[in-house]
Formats: structure tokens, sequence, C-alpha cells
């Protein structure tokens, strides 16, 4: 089943790779043919990749296309089920991330493998601590951290708690502990999601730095315009296949998009028509303390799509969230139909006919053990279609659960099989049939398409259609630019807490979101504040 | 390419079935199968009527209380004080019973209501207070429940100074204990229908279909409008009245209420849980497999002490049995991906 690797035994490094010979004309890191399943979902099928010294090389792909599970297996973090890794022309075989860094081979992952409650240098210097006797050189892991930490030009206080930091501030921690033992081959994974745009720019010169020392970077983003600020090559890859290798002087944005949905960019997006009706659903001054979020307004009205654009951490997904009764709100108002709803609770909302499409399935939206039919039926159990006197009443509730199940095209469709083990597109159905059990008129989508391979997108897009031909309202809160700006026929654009732009049809652009995104004033913007 | 199958290719055919079943019902019947049929072989006692009967009157108490451990289990919670519970609910029940009969020696089966009632108001006001404290105070289960656990003890023994209560009148003990209704002795009959009840409120109803779902994943569950809150703390109330359900009976049964009677009935309802495939951490588990994981266990003792299997070494056997029980679930899980 999944015997098929070769152990290459004699090839482990007993003796340091430092030492290697690199084979000429061979890259600094390939790999060939790597294959690697999890259950049913292939996410890697013959991938093929070569980074060289000097390069910085992006891997394009959208969520789900196995950019992650391609860079956790030359991390050492997976093992592929069969494929070969090469670094130099000589293979290896890396069972850990530990044995991967012997071969020079660092991640800074988008997750933090920090230990909150240790010091900056404590976690710089984890595993790695240098040793007089049994104990801890205290003096030593001193100074190597402040020479990595003026290496990289970070400033930071190496006694500061991890926990005490900003985001930002911890990426820099996690990149000095990938610097620390100065890597052939560095993983940097989304490394400006967190970052604003003067770190963003430090961080630049860092990469810059490092390729000019011959350090190869493998540069995972999502963000188109980073790729020809950052990149000499850009590999894109699609649903766990390799699809090009491109140099970046040489290829458009359109054709990046093209490349990594395999399709042109007019046939992702449906056209919807706008035939506004009524306010279904309205948001005034509405302000969340949490995450400082001020005086948002918007309104959704039946038969039009409502886009909410922003970074991460914008604050754009805490409008829905708080609406929904998610988060705790401050100040506001938020009214559906003719009703105020004074405190929104999931449970209200539910009954006032709002479903909220969460965008963590995982830890909110799914029940991954449980089967699909309990999970599309799960909101609506209560009801009296499904459900007399507590008793649930089995037939309807099967036959609701396959009528929706079909209606989403999840596929192939097994009732009861555990949510979990379907795929992201399949999951993101079922969680979007959940959200059709109960008789609703306004949808509030996050993240509609979050870890999804294309088809499923599309079909995605094609259902939000087909909502807003019936006459429905759909707000859609998405961080994934191209998505908002074609299926919006009004969109919002959120930056730190405020609503700072408000677009509508024709003035939708992806420049004029930008500028709202990153706050230049330009005359086209203030025009239409 | 279609070759009759060799005598070689047999045993492996074989041995893949027998892990296609494994998969597919778990460890638990193989290790109840082994078990009888070891127990059969080395002892004949085991199999004859009186000792068959003897193991279903031993395992009623076991599988009311698991039944209810199961219903926090599922929830994501846990129950320390089931056996606590048991031996609260009885001295409160004994002690209603015989102060009616103090006050009025003629009026035995008001006496004997007084006494149910009390009995399972008492595992209710705990559950109460678990679910309280677990739901609407945030407080771990396992620590809230501990503290119950601990705390009942000491309320029990205060109630009774200590002493066991006796002289309960026939009446009580020959209605719940051991008198025969349709054949089968009380506590027998009264796990049946618990049975049954239990088995239509986990599988049947909303209720049950929210307890799975606020176990398996709390967030979604709130997110489709369902109260966690009310059911964590429904779970906890389920959880006491079986346990005091339990309590009772074992009163009526041994004619003594003593406040540590139920302790060790706590962690062999966790076992059977646990050798019955329900999930600690929550949304995952069979009342049917539960049901075995108790009998399992009480013929597990049952036999190991008519073939005078040594106490310590039974406990060693029980220990071990649960190890194994747990291994086998990991590693179904991992097949069954």
């Amino acid at each position: 089943m999944d015997a098929t690797y070769v152990i290459h035994d004699n090839l482990r490094p007993p003796t340091a790779p430092q030492e290697w010979r690199p084979v000429p004309g061979e890259p600094l890191l390939r790999a060939r043919h790597i294959c690697k399943r999890f259950g049913n979902v292939h996410a890697l099928s013959d991938m093929g990749f070569e980074l060289h010294q000097g390069e910085v090389h992006v891997l394009f792909g959208e969520n789900g296309a196995g950019k992650s599970t391609l860079i956790s297996t030359i991390a050492g973090a997976l093992q592929p089920d069969s494929g070969e890794l090469c670094m130099h022309g000589h293979p290896m075989h890396l069972r850990n991330v530990h044995e991967a860094r012997q071969f020079g081979i660092a991640a800074m992952f988008q997750e933090f493998s920090l230990a909150p409650h240790l010091t900056v240098e404590e976690n710089i210097m984890l595993g790695a601590e240098p040793r007089k006797g049994w104990f801890i050189d205290g003096k030593a892991r001193r100074e190597r951290v402040a020479d990595v930490l003026e290496r990289c030009g970070f400033s930071i206080d190496p006694q500061a708690m991890v926990a005490s930091l900003s985001r930002a501030h911890q990426q820099m921690v996690e990149m000095a502990k990938a610097l620390l033992t100065e890597p052939r081959v560095l993983i940097l994974d989304e490394p400006t999601a967190s970052l604003s745009e003067k770190e963003t720019l430090a961080l630049f010169d860092l990469v810059h730095k490092l390729r000019d020392q011959g350090v190869g970077i493998i540069y995972i983003t999502h963000r188109i315009k980073e790729i020809e600020t950052i990149g000499d090559t850009v590999t894109v890859l699609r649903d766990g296949k390799y699809i090009a290798t491109v140099p970046v002087r040489e290829v458009t944005h359109e054709r990046l998009v093209e490349l990594m949905t395999g399709r042109s960019f007019q046939d992702l997006y449906p056209v919807i028509e706008h035939r506004a009706g009524a306010p279904l659903l309205r948001i005034d001054g509405l302000s969340v303390r949490r995450v400082c979020l001020e005086g948002a307004s918007i309104e959704v009205r039946a038969g039009e799509v409502v886009g909410l654009a922003g970074l991460v951490g914008c604050g754009k997904s805490e409008i829905g969230r708080a609406a929904f009764g998610l988060e705790e709100i401050a100040a506001g108002t938020v009214r559906v139909k003719d009703t105020t709803i004074h405190k929104p609770t999931p449970a209200g909302m539910l009954a006032q006919g709002v479903s909220y499409i969460t965008s963590d399935r995982r830890n909110e939206g799914l029940m991954m053990l449980r089967s699909t039919q309990e999970n599309i039926t799960l909101s609506a159990l209560g009801s009296s279609a499904l459900s007399r006197l507590g008793l649930v009443r089995r037939q309807p509730e099967r036959a609701m659960a396959q009528q929706l199940g079909t209606r989403l095209r999840v596929h192939p469709l097994d009732q009861d099989k555990p949510v979990g083990k379907y795929s992201g597109g399949n999951q993101q159905k079922v969680l979007i049939s959940k959200s059709l059990a109960r008789p609703a008129n306004v949808f509030i989508f996050d993240e509609p398409t979050v870890g999804i391979d294309v088809s499923a997108r599309v079909e995605v897009y094609a259902f939000i259609k087909e909502l807003v031909d019936a006459g429905n309202a759909v707000l859609v809160i998405s961080s994934d630019l191209p998505e908002v700006l074609n299926l919006s026929h009004r969109l919002y654009v959120v930056r730190d807490g405020r609503i700072v732009d408000h677009m509508v049809g024709e003035e939708i652009s992806e420049s004029r979101a930008l500028q709202g995104f990153f706050g230049d004033s330009t005359p086209s913007h203030q025009d239409h504040l | 390419m279609s070759t009759p199958l060799s005598p070689a290719s047999r045993a492996p055919a074989a041995a893949f079935s027998a892990k296609l079943w494994f998969v597919k019902l778990g460890i638990l019947p193989f290790l109840l199968a082994a078990s009888i049929l070891y127990f059969a072989g080395s002892e004949p006692r085991f199999l004859s009527g009186d000792n068959l009967f003897n193991v279903a009157r031993q395992s009623t108490f076991l599988i009311i209380v698991a039944m209810g451990q199961m219903i926090v289990i599922v929830t994501a919670g846990l129950d320390l004080s089931a056996g606590s519970i048991i031996g609260f609910s009885g001295v409160v029940a004994a002690l209603a019973l015989n102060h009616v009969l103090g006050v009025s020696p003629e009026s035995v089966w008001l006496a004997i209501a007084a006494a149910v009632g009390a009995g399972l108001c008492a595992g209710l006001l705990v559950g109460a207070i678990n679910g309280f404290g677990v739901s609407v105070l945030g407080v771990p289960p396992f620590m809230m429940t501990l503290g119950t656990m601990t705390s009942l003890v000491g309320v029990a023994l205060s109630l009774t100074n200590g002493l066991p209560v006796t002289g309960m009148p026939d009446e009580f003990m020959r209605l719940l204990g051991y008198g025969r209704v349709l054949g089968m002795t009380p506590p027998i009959l009264v796990t049946i229908v618990l049975f049954a009840l239990v088995f239509v409120l986990l599988n049947r109803t909303t209720t049950g279909r929210y307890f799975y779902a606020v176990g398996s994943n709390a967030r979604a569950a709130q997110l489709s409008g369902i109260s966690t809150r009310k059911h964590v703390f429904m779970a906890y109330l389920f959880a006491g009245l079986l346990a005091a359900v339990a309590g009772v009976l074992f009163v009526a049964r041994t004619g003594s209420a003593e406040a540590m009677n139920g302790q060790p009935y706590t962690l062999q309802a966790i076992a059977a849980c646990v050798i019955g495939g329900v999930s600690l951490f929550g949304g995952m588990g069979r009342v049917r497999d539960v049901l075995l994981g108790a009998l399992f266990i009480t013929i597990l003792t049952n036999g190991m002490n008519l073939i005078r299997v040594e106490s310590y070494v039974q406990q060693i056997v029980l220990g071990l049995v649960l190890i194994v029980s747990l291994v086998a679930d990991q590693l179904r899980l991992k097949w069954l991906a």
C-alpha cells in the first residue's frame, strides 16, 4: 500500500552532508515523482521541483494545490509515499525535520513552532542549546542569539517572552531560529501574511541578502504582486500536480492565474445578474471591541452579492461574525428585514433566516467524525419537518440530506460517511448544504472557497449565483481578491477595522481595492469616498 | 488472471477478512467471544444456568452506571462522581425509608415511594451541580466531578455518622432487590427498560443527536443554533439520575446503605465505555457496545473468580485488557481511514 518507498539506508547523513561534493550540473535540490496520499486524497501526485543556489523560487497555487505538502516533504515533516529527493545530486531520505536540518534545510511554516511561554532566546536555541557539561551555557547562548538577530537585522529583546510579542515579531523569532544553522535551503511559507508594509520590505531585504549569499529559497505566497518583487522563478501547482515552471520576468499576472486555476479568468466566475430588491440585512455603526472594528455599516439587498474585501485580520470577517452573534457587539445595530436584532445569537439569527457559512470548517463548521447526513441536518433537526415531540423523523431526515447533498453535488454522496473523510471541496459543499437545511434568505459566506480545488470552487460560485437568482441576499467575505472582485455587485473594502471604500458595479477594480487595502490616498479613491 | 485459491493464499485471505471484521466491529466482540470460550472450556460451572443468571445480575449496576457515564463522555465530558452518587443516593433513600417508617410504621408502600423518590432526587441534584459547574461556570469536567466525588462521600458519611444504614423492610428489598417479576429479578428488568430508553434517547431523539453534536464539535453545534450549555447540563443530569437508580437498586439488593458503596463503579464504568469504543474526546460511541463492554468486564471478573484467579492478578488482567482495547481502537481508527 504505502511501502513503495525505497529506503536509502546508506545515504543518511552519518557523515556531515556538508562534505558532499556537488554532482556537476545537478541543482541544489531536486524533487522527482513525489507522491503523497492522505486517505483517498492525492495531495501530491508525480510532483517534480528544482531549486538552484541563489534563487528565490516561488511556489504558486490555490489552497489545497499541494504547496504545503510539498514543502513539508522537503522539510522532512512529512514522508512521501514514493518519489525521490536529491541534494546536489545525492538522494536523501528524510525521516523528520531534524534530519532535514542536518542537510541544511530550514523551514518557516505559517503555523509557528514556538513555545509561547519561553523567552525569545530560549526559543531560538530550543533543541540546540550550547552546553557546559550537563548544564546549558547561558553566556554562549546569549552571544549566539545576539549574533543571529544582528545578522538578520531584527531588533527584538532576547529576554522577552514569546507570547508577549506581536505576530510579526514572533515571525522574526521563527525566522531567526530557521537561520541559526545557516541553511542552504530556506523555506518560507507565506511569510508576509501578518506583516505590515515596512516589515514586509525589511523581510524582502533579508531574503535578497540571503539569496546573494547563495541560499536557495522556496517562497510560498498567494499574492501575485509579491511574486514579481521577490521571485526569480515560479512553479505553479494545481490539484497536487506539477503544472509549469517559468521565470518570473517572462510571465504576466493573467497567465499565472490561468496556470493556477487551469482555466481562463473569465470561465471561473459566473455572470450574476444584479436585481437588487429590498434590504434584507442592514448593519449600522457596528463596533467590536475584541478586534477594534469600528463603526462598520453595510447593507445587503435581496438579489445581490455584496463583497467585503481586505487583508487577513483587517476585521472584515468579524463584521459577518458579529452579525451572526459570534462576536460581542460593543455598539451598533443589526437589522434583518424590518426587525432589529438587539443581541444576535446563532440560534436567533437562524430563526430570522440568516445563514452563516464559516471559514473554519474544521473547528466550527463540521463534526468531522459524524456522518454526512447528521452534519447536513443538524441545524434543522429541531424543526417540525424533521422531528416530532423530540423524536427524530428518520425518513424525512434522510430525504432532506439526500436532496441537499445532491443539490450541492457532493460527490460521491454517501450519507453515512464521516465528513472528515471527504476532500476539502466536498466538505465545503456539505457545509453549504447544511446552511440550506433551514429556510434562509440571507447567506453570509466567510471565505467560501478556502482550501478547495478549482472544480469545487466553480461549483460553489455557481451555487452562489443560484441563490442570488432566486432572490436571496448574499454577503461574501473573502481574502481572495479576484473572487470578491468578480462576484460582487457592490464591494466594501475594510482596512484596520474600518470600512474605507465602497464600490458599485463598474467602479469595482483591483487597483482601487488595493488602494483601500494599503491606504494610499489617490484622487480616484478620494473622489468616491 | 484467475487462479483458484491455493492453500498458501487462503491464509492471507482469512487474515484479511478477520481484519475486515475487526475494523467493522471493533475488538470487543472478539474479546467477549474469546473470554466466554476460555472460561467455558476451563470451568464447566461457567455456563451453568445459575452462573449465567449471576452474571446478568452482577452486571446490571455496572451497565446502568456505564450508560450514564457514556452520555456524559459523548458530550466530551467525564463523570468521576458516579460511584459517589451511588453511595450517596443509597444513603438518602435508606434514610428516607426509615424516617417515614419511623413516623408511621404502617405505610410501607408510601415509605418505599419516598425512598425511591428521595434517592433519585439526590442523584439529580448532584447531576445538576455537576452540570452547572461544567456548563455554566466552565469548570473542566474532570475537576468538577472530582470535587463532587470527594465531598459527596463526606456528605454521605456525615448523614449516617459513618455507620451503615440497615433495617430496611422486606417489602422494599423484595420489590427492588431479589423478588421476581416476569421471571427476572427487578434490577435486570430495570436495566432492560433503561437500556431501551437510553437507546431511544441517543439514537432517535433530537436531544440525543445534540449530545453527539456538542461532543463532536461544540462550536459547530453552537453555530447550528444548539444550546451547548443546556445539553451539557442535561447530560450530567442523566448521568446523576442513572447512577442514583443504580444506588437505590444496590441498597435494595444488599440491605445496607453505605457511603462508600459504589466507589469501584466509577472507573469500571469508564472502562466499560472505553472498551465499548466510546471516544474520550466526545462525539463517538454506541450504547449497545457500552452494554457489551460492561458485560465483558463482569464476565471477566466472574470467570476469573470461578477459576480462582487471585484478586490482585484480576486487577492486572483488567488493566491489561483496557490497554489492549485502547491500542486496538487506535489501530482500528487508522485502518478505517
